[in-house]
Formats: C-alpha cells, sequence, structure tokens
C-alpha cells in the first residue's frame, strides 16, 4: 500500500469549495500530493489524520498577480521569501511579473525563476513579458518562453502603448492559449501622477492620475480582443468607469477577465492624507505616519470612494473574476522618502485573505464567491487544469483557515522580506492557520 | 494661548482661534521694525535652521530676519550647498540635522508633505515654508494680517484669487484660512490650471472668467504664473494668458472701489499683473513683505517662546 505512506485525512472541516459547488462538513483524502476523495464520514486508514472541528478547508489560494523581485530586486524580496508570505497567506500558486532585473522576457530567466522556486513552499509560475526589455517595441519569444514554462505575458507596470503590437501579441498568445495580462494605463493622461486625480489632489497638490487613464486604455485593450476574437486580462481594475467597460464588453461576449486588488477593494483616495480613516487602529501597532504615508500610494492609485463601491459590485456579479494582491515589496528606506518621489506598490499577499473574508463578513460578497474569486477563477485565467478547486483527482492544494482567529495586521510579523503594507494595525478575523501543498503542510502557524 | 502646536504644517486644519491668535501676535510685533534696535529677546538661546530645498530669496530672507529680531541663531541651510546634492535621503539630512538639536526648522520643498515627514520625525517644532503645491501657512497669514489692515476680516468680505491654482500652495494655504474664517473666496483659473473639484472640497466659487471674480471684490490676489510651465500644454502663450487673465486698470475696476491688491510675489509684470496695478494706490504688496517678518516672528515666538511653555 504505498499511497499510505503519504496519506493525509482532514476530518469534520468545513469545505468550502466553488468548483465543486460544495460548503459543508466533509472529510478530505489526501494520497501522494493529489485529492483522493471528499465525502462525509469518510472511513479510510490514513498516514496522518489531522481533525478540522470548527475550521474551514478552502482550495489554495491563486495569486496571477505577484511581483517577486528576483533576480536584480533581491533587497526587496526573493522567490523563497515571496513564497513564505505566499503560503502564510493561504496561497498555494503565485505568478510573478515579468519586471524583474534582468526582465524574464527569456527562456533563461523564466528557467532561473523555476530553478530558485524549486525549495519554494509555494507553486511559483512565472509570467513573461510581452515585449523585449518591455519597451513595447518588439515581442518576446512566446513559444520558447511557454516551453520553458511561462504561463501568461506581461508588462504589468507598463501599458503597451503600440496598439499594433499588442494586437500582435493578443494574437500570437492565442497560438499557446496563454492569457495576455493588460497594465492599461495611457501614459500621457498619467503623466506624473502619483494619486488619484479627485478631491484630495485637488485639495492637496499632490499631482493627479485620472481614471480616465485607465480607462481609455481599457476601452483600447478591449477593442482589439474583441475584434481579434481572443481573450484578454485587465490587471487591478480601479475606476467605476473602468468597471463599466468590462461589464459591457462581457455582455456583447468579449472574453475579457479582470481583477481587483484587496487595497482597491478596502481603500480610497482619503488614505493618501489618513492612513486610519476608515479604521480605529490597534494603538500597539500604528503606521509611522498617518498623512501622506508612502504606503498607500501604487499604481494605480487609490481612487474615490464610488470607485471602490464599484468594484465590490462587480466582484459579487463576476464583472471582476478575480481577486489579486499586485504584491509589490519595496525596502523601507524606498519607501521612506518624500511621497512624490517614493516608488509605487503595496504588498498583499499575507492579508488578502483575511480582508477577502471581511468582504464576506461586510455582506457584499458570498462565501462560495470569494473562494471562486480567489482559486477558481485565476486558475481557469492561468489554464490551470490541475487547481483552483479541490476535486478528486486535483492537486491536494490547500489552506486551512480558522474563521474566528482575530488578528492585528503587524508588518514586523510578515514573512515577506517588505513591510509596505497600507492595512498596519487593522484588526481582521479570520486567519490561514495551515497552508498545505501538493498534500505536504508548509505553512502551520 | 489660542495656539499650542509642535508644528505650522499648513493652515488646512487651523481653527478661527488659532488663526486668530497668531494674527494678533504678529499686531504686536508689528512695532519691532520701527525700533532703532530692532531686536527682541524673545528665542535667545533657541537655534532657528531654515533647511530651503527650493531656491527662494523673500521667504528665507523674512525667515531669517525674522529669528534675528526674536535673538534666536538663525542658520541657513539650501540644497545647493547641503549633502542633497550627494544623493542623501531627506530623512537622513534631517536626523543630521536633529543631532544638532535645533529648536526650529523651517522647512521650503519642492514635493508636498516633506513637512510633514520632517515634522513627524523630529523633536524639534517645524515651519512649512512651502510643500509643493499643497501648503505655504505663514504667506496665508501674512496676506490676511495685510487685509486686516484695510477690511474687517469677516462674513461679507469677498476675495478673488487668479492665476494658476492648481499648482500654488499660496492659494490653497488663502482658501483654507479665508474660508475657515467665513469669506467669500472666488478663484479663477485657465481650465487647465483648476483642479477638478475644487468647488465642492473648499467650499469656493469657481469663476470662468477673471471679470466675473472681481466684480465687487474687496480682495484681489492674483498669482504667480511659472513661465516655465508653458511647454506643458497648460495654455497656448504668455501673451494669450496676460490678454485673457492679467489684472490692468481697466479690469480692477470691476472690483470695489477700495479694493485692495495682492501678490505673493515674484511678479511677472506685464503677465499677471500690469505695472500700473502693481505699483497703483490699490497695491499692497510690500505691505505684505513688510506683514511678512512680523508675522513669522509671531510663528516662531509661538512655536519656540513661551507659546509652547
Amino acid at each position: 500500500m504505498s499511497e499510505k505512506k503519504s496519506s493525509l485525512l482532514l476530518k469534520n472541516g468545513r469545505l468550502i469549495d466553488a468548483g465543486q459547488n460544495l460548503d459543508g462538513k466533509f472529510d478530505i483524502f489526501l494520497v501522494d500530493g493529489k485529492v483522493k476523495e471528499v465525502a462525509s464520514d469518510l472511513d479510510v486508514v490514513a498516514d496522518q489524520v489531522i481533525d478540522l472541528d470548527g475550521l474551514w478547508v478552502l482550495p489554495g489560494a491563486i495569486d496571477l498577480h505577484v511581483h517577486l523581485r528576483e533576480p536584480g530586486y533581491e533587497y526587496k524580496e526573493t522567490i523563497l521569501s515571496g513564497a513564505e508570505a505566499a503560503v502564510a497567506g493561504g496561497f498555494t500558486s503565485i505568478a510573478c511579473m515579468a519586471n524583474t532585473y534582468p526582465i524574464n522576457d527569456n527562456a533563461a530567466v523564466t528557467r532561473f525563476i523555476l530553478e530558485q522556486a524549486r525549495s519554494a513552499p509555494a507553486k511559483v509560475l512565472p509570467i513573461a513579458a510581452i515585449s523585449k526589455g518591455m519597451q513595447g517595441e518588439v515581442l518576446v519569444e512566446m513559444g520558447d518562453l511557454v516551453e520553458a514554462g511561462a504561463v501568461a505575458f506581461s508588462d504589468d507596470g507598463k501599458t503597451v502603448p503600440n496598439s499594433k503590437l499588442l494586437r500582435h501579441a493578443l494574437e500570437y498568445a492565442s497560438l499557446f492559449d496563454k492569457p495576455l495580462l493588460c497594465h492599461c494605463q495611457d501614459d500621457a493622461l498619467f503623466a506624473d501622477g502619483v494619486i488619484h486625480e479627485g478631491m484630495i489632489s485637488a485639495g492637496h497638490g499632490l499631482a493627479g492620475i485620472p481614471s480616465l487613464a485607465e480607462e481609455i486604455d481599457i476601452a483600447r485593450t478591449i477593442m482589439l480582443a474583441e475584434y481579434l476574437k481572443v481573450s484578454v486580462h485587465i490587471c487591478h481594475l480601479s475606476s467605476r468607469g473602468g468597471v463599466e467597460l468590462v461589464r459591457a464588453a462581457k455582455a456583447r461576449g468579449v472574453r475579457v477577465t479582470a481583477e481587483a486588488t484587496p487595497h482597491h477593494l478596502f481603500l480610497d483616495e482619503r488614505a493618501v492624507v489618513d492612513l486610519a480613516y476608515r479604521e480605529a487602529l490597534d494603538e500597539t501597532v500604528k503606521p509611522s505616519m498617518l498623512c501622506y504615508n508612502t504606503n498607500s500610494k501604487m499604481s494605480p492609485p487609490l481612487r474615490a470612494a464610488e470607485d471602490v463601491a464599484a468594484l465590490r459590485q462587480a466582484l459579487a456579479e463576476g464583472t471582476i473574476d478575480v481577486v489579486a494582491t499586485d504584491h509589490a515589496p519595496h525596502e523601507a528606506t524606498e519607501k521612506a522618502v518624500e511621497y512624490s518621489l517614493a516608488p509605487f506598490g503595496v504588498i498583499g499577499l499575507e492579508t488578502a485573505l483575511a480582508l477577502a473574508l471581511r468582504l464576506v463578513q461586510e455582506g457584499d460578497l458570498t462565501l462560495l464567491q470569494m473562494v471562486a474569486r480567489m482559486s477558481l477563477a485565476p486558475a481557469a485565467i492561468l489554464g490551470l487544469d490541475d487547481r483552483g478547486t479541490l476535486a478528486p483527482g486535483m492537486a491536494a492544494d490547500l489552506m486551512i483557515v480558522d474563521p474566528e482567529r482575530e488578528w492585528v495586521v503587524d508588518p514586523a510579523k510578515f514573512q515577506s522580506k517588505a513591510r509596505n503594507t497600507p492595512f498596519t494595525g487593522w484588526r481582521l478575523k479570520g486567519r490561514v492557520i495551515k497552508t498545505i501543498v501538493d498534500g505536504r503542510v508548509v505553512f502551520s502557524s | 494661548m489660542g495656539f499650542r502646536r509642535k508644528d505650522l504644517l499648513g493652515t488646512r486644519d487651523l481653527s478661527a482661534v488659532e488663526i486668530r491668535t497668531l494674527l494678533e501676535s504678529a499686531e504686536s510685533f508689528k512695532e519691532i521694525a520701527e525700533r532703532p534696535l530692532k531686536k527682541v529677546p524673545a528665542l535667545r538661546g533657541k537655534t532657528v535652521v531654515n533647511l530651503f530645498f527650493e531656491p527662494s530669496t523673500r521667504t528665507r530672507t523674512s525667515f531669517e530676519i525674522a529669528a534675528k529680531r526674536l535673538s534666536a541663531d538663525a542658520v541657513n541651510i539650501s540644497a545647493s550647498t547641503s549633502s542633497v546634492v550627494k544623493g542623501e535621503s531627506l530623512v537622513d539630512t534631517v536626523d543630521n540635522i536633529q543631532a544638532m538639536a535645533p529648536d526650529i526648522i523651517v522647512v521650503r520643498h519642492k514635493f508636498v508633505g516633506a513637512a510633514h515627514l520632517i515634522a513627524e520625525r523630529i523633536g524639534a517644532s517645524v515651519v512649512n515654508a512651502g510643500d509643493g503645491a499643497n501648503e505655504h501657512p505663514t504667506q496665508a497669514l501674512l496676506d490676511l494680517l495685510t487685509i486686516s489692515e484695510h477690511k474687517k476680516l469677516e462674513p461679507g468680505l469677498t476675495v478673488a484669487i487668479i492665476g494658476d491654482i492648481a499648482h500654488s500652495r499660496v492659494a490653497r494655504s488663502n482658501i483654507w484660512a479665508l474660508t475657515t474664517l467665513g469669506i467669500t473666496v472666488r478663484v479663477c483659473a485657465p481650465p487647465t490650471m483648476l483642479p477638478r473639484g475644487l468647488e465642492e472640497i473648499a467650499g469656493v466659487r469657481v469663476c470662468r472668467r477673471p471679470e466675473e471674480a472681481l466684480e465687487g471684490a474687496d480682495v484681489v490676489m492674483m498669482l504667480r504664473i511659472q513661465l516655465e510651465r508653458q511647454d506643458r500644454l497648460l495654455f497656448p502663450s504668455v501673451r494669450d494668458y496676460a490678454r485673457i487673465f492679467g489684472l490692468n486698470r481697466q479690469r480692477l475696476e470691476l472690483a470695489c472701489p477700495d479694493a485692495i491688491v495682492m501678490h505673493p510675489g515674484p511678479m511677472n509684470r506685464g503677465v499677471e499683473i500690469t505695472s500700473e496695478v502693481a505699483d497703483g494706490k490699490h497695491s499692497v504688496i510690500l505691505n505684505q513683505v513688510s506683514n511678512g517678518v512680523a508675522l513669522r516672528m509671531a510663528v516662531l515666538f509661538l512655536l519656540g517662546g513661551q507659546g509652547r511653555e
């Protein structure tokens, strides 16, 4: 009975799995890294049995938008530290963007990432650039990159300004059924903006980034996909206008998917001048600055309250398919500068799940919807047919959550090397206590 | 005492009582400029550092004179002579200055929030002498001091602010201070220099044309047009700007007969304001400069002197 050598029985947990449309008490039998059986009161002999009474079992979250900074910027984050942050947050697969140094625009870099990832606790999926050097001029060798292991293409951080090149990228990527993840931004309208163009930029004289900068480029991207009859994925939707464009395109039958980040779902432009405007922060863990704190700076920027409401509605109705973190680590001193000089980006792997649960607690999503947005949908977009659900035969990638556990976001306790979260001091409810990848416990708190 | 803060970072969150306290204190310092010995011992033994990351002659000189008339030791550090050019971060620069135990740091910086970043970090009092397009509180307060010499600072007064509102810290600080006192503010700028949504957030009236803003105004504040922005597509030409938005004698006649004309300087004569108006009987531009010293003495005194003790 060789299977017993690595078998694990999870008993009495509440399984919430959108892929099987299950929400209830089930036992889950994991054998040799895969789900063998899911049923009530399973009577099997297992190598190890874990009783999960009062706990939840969710498919491992899949983040199709993270920045791991390796190679090149290991002082910010490494593939290993990023993967450790991932499993601490319930993510079992993470897809890493190409803006490393060197840029992941050739098979050698893709192979390097996969090599580094072999010792990582999470499954790391390299996303290759769309254009060489992310310069927006010449396509990368897509075939070669797919063979090396690239799961998608993206010049994230930058748009592809040349519409003809974007067209060719969409066409060529469709040959491999690999998605293009598009960072939509009109560079001229974005200009030297640092926050949303709205009431805070008007009142505080910080250069604004209009929602229009995103919307114009989303419209262009959707039009290309519609014309070419190919699929496309829109990264980090932040504005109501962007939501409306995606909603209308989906209604017309365009194969467009979209993601939103936890920070855009929870924070609006007011966070720039008062990082605690929404929360009574825990007294013991407060951000160093509440006003002009650079952890409120990311691209696209935190927008108006009405945009946040539109994103939440879109997430619930499925116009937004995925919650992705856009985990963007920066070293502390890089963020401890004048607001306009700080790099864009915040981290999110270790807070995303509890924030997603909070969307459920606040009544914006059902639990099954939340699970779908964090595991099922991202697996489908990336074409990963062995994960995203815990149906028999799938990879045994899952998280065990204590839904009652209350905790305070304290960056000092993060697995990530970076600390640049806008959620410092937030009191959240629901925490990952174990993460299992291929049947093996890779994180335990 | 109506002013008990560690720092003066802006007028946005000052109360009417705080504003009036600062103005009353400034009023009492005016007289010192008329003495043969222009010095009082109020801040003897205190160190004031003028930390200027942006070139400025008038504001820096004004703060320096204010500090010296209060007997403080004033040190000027400008970006061109500091370690900033060597690539040192703001935080490191400030930590080094803090290690020398100054009492008050006056900061001018091209980026929004620089003074706040410093104030958060150090124990010394910080005066914001201009952060990007955000705030320049002492300018607004000296403007109020100047207005109060001619008009009552109370509801019923109408102030027109005309020029590049979007990029002006002077405009913002004045808007916050004036509206806090219940004064009516009209703003007028080319649409490319007007922040979207200002009307709702600031409680000001946005006027499309300067004529509309000037109609019956008691106070006219003209803002400096930064000519270097011209290549950034904000307005077609200096000539066009002067023609549509410049303050000349004919336009000024639309204002109240005893209206006063202000400008924070430095002026572009013949662009936002004609020389005839700038040097005319309505102009209080040089009074603003004199009042600047008195107002800054009050600020330094209240932050570094008995105000906090």
